[in-house]
């Protein structure tokens, strides 16, 4: 409980730290807590993913494309009301919503009753792997995970496009002008 | 009495509502890219918590097995929020390539001083 407050008390601070330096690092002590969070609610695998691609890989991602560009933000034009009011809004239905869930960490609540407990049972059976994570991940959803490898594949294919045709550019035309800083 | 009790019972809840909506505020609101791409990755990372705070079972023990325990936490939201998280960062990294071409080819990461440029022409 302690770290959830700790966590939206950094999210108030990357809404509102101007310093994109600051927002970055702000993002990756927000992604350290949220594997701990995690670690807290049995989801070891999890809060190890999390730690290492969300605090590590995405941070030297987000520090990396500022270094290639500027690091501090301007002060937008227009006003932010029109965001806020629809932000409190949508806050103001979700906390409704979760009005009528079941009670947190019970076992008979109905997300726990229909396929989890097939695969804690023939686990080690079926796969014989003890830790059901990777047997479910590996084994039972196999397709997901190609899924998951094709979307990983394309956005790298993706990236690789975009930043080749920049190199490729900067050699042909050297000496021009950006727009930017033409104006 | 029954204030606190509702309060605690459903405070994972309302810290992801939180987080959520100021994702979803930074993205509406902030005009600078990369911190556009902050909010949105906030706002994926609360999905995160939405996921797996129902899969916890009080008293439960991560879902590997072993003899000495009976009672395990929910390893299904466990595989998709993993399958979520790398997908996450491969479109974070796309959206940042996409962002370093933008400074390459107007100068700026600021929305309101690309669009001006825009209407200029």
């Amino acid at each position: 409980m302690v770290l959830l407050t700790l966590m939206a008390a950094v999210t108030v601070g990357v809404v509102r730290q101007r310093n994109l330096f600051g927002v970055v690092i702000l993002g990756g002590i927000y992604s350290f807590m949220m594997a701990s969070v995690l670690m807290v609610l049995d989801a070891v695998d999890v809060a190890m993913t999390e730690a290492s691609v969300g605090a590590g890989i995405s941070t030297v991602l987000m520090l990396s494309v500022l270094y290639l560009t500027k690091s501090r933000e301007s002060v937008p034009h227009h006003t932010p009301l029109l965001p806020l009011v629809v932000s409190v809004i949508t806050a103001g239905v979700l906390v409704y919503g979760t009005l009528d869930l079941p009670p947190f960490g019970a076992a008979d609540n109905p997300v726990h009753l229909n396929t989890a407990p097939r695969y804690l049972e023939k686990s080690i059976e079926e796969t014989g792997v003890p830790n059901v994570v990777t047997s479910v991940l590996s084994s039972y959803r196999g397709y997901d995970t190609l899924g998951e490898t094709t979307v990983v594949f394309t956005a790298g294919i993706g990236v690789l496009l975009l930043l080749r045709g920049r190199r490729r550019k900067r050699k042909a035309r050297p000496a021009r002008p950006e727009r930017g800083s033409a104006k | 009495m029954t204030i606190i009790s509702e309060i605690v019972a459903n405070y994972n809840q309302w810290i992801t509502i939180f987080l959520m909506v100021s994702g979803l505020y930074i993205v509406v609101a902030r005009g600078n890219m990369v911190k556009k791409l902050v909010g949105l990755s906030l706002f994926q990372t609360s999905v995160y918590l939405l996921y797996t705070s129902p899969g916890k079972i009080l008293g439960g023990t991560p879902p590997i097995l072993d003899p000495d325990f009976t009672v395990y936490s929910n390893p299904l939201p466990h595989v998709l929020i993993l399958t979520a998280i790398v997908v996450g960062v491969a479109t974070l990294a796309l959206g940042l390539a996409l962002v370093v071409r933008i400074n390459e080819e107007y100068g700026t990461i600021e929305e309101d001083e690309i669009f001006p440029e825009k209407d200029g022409e």
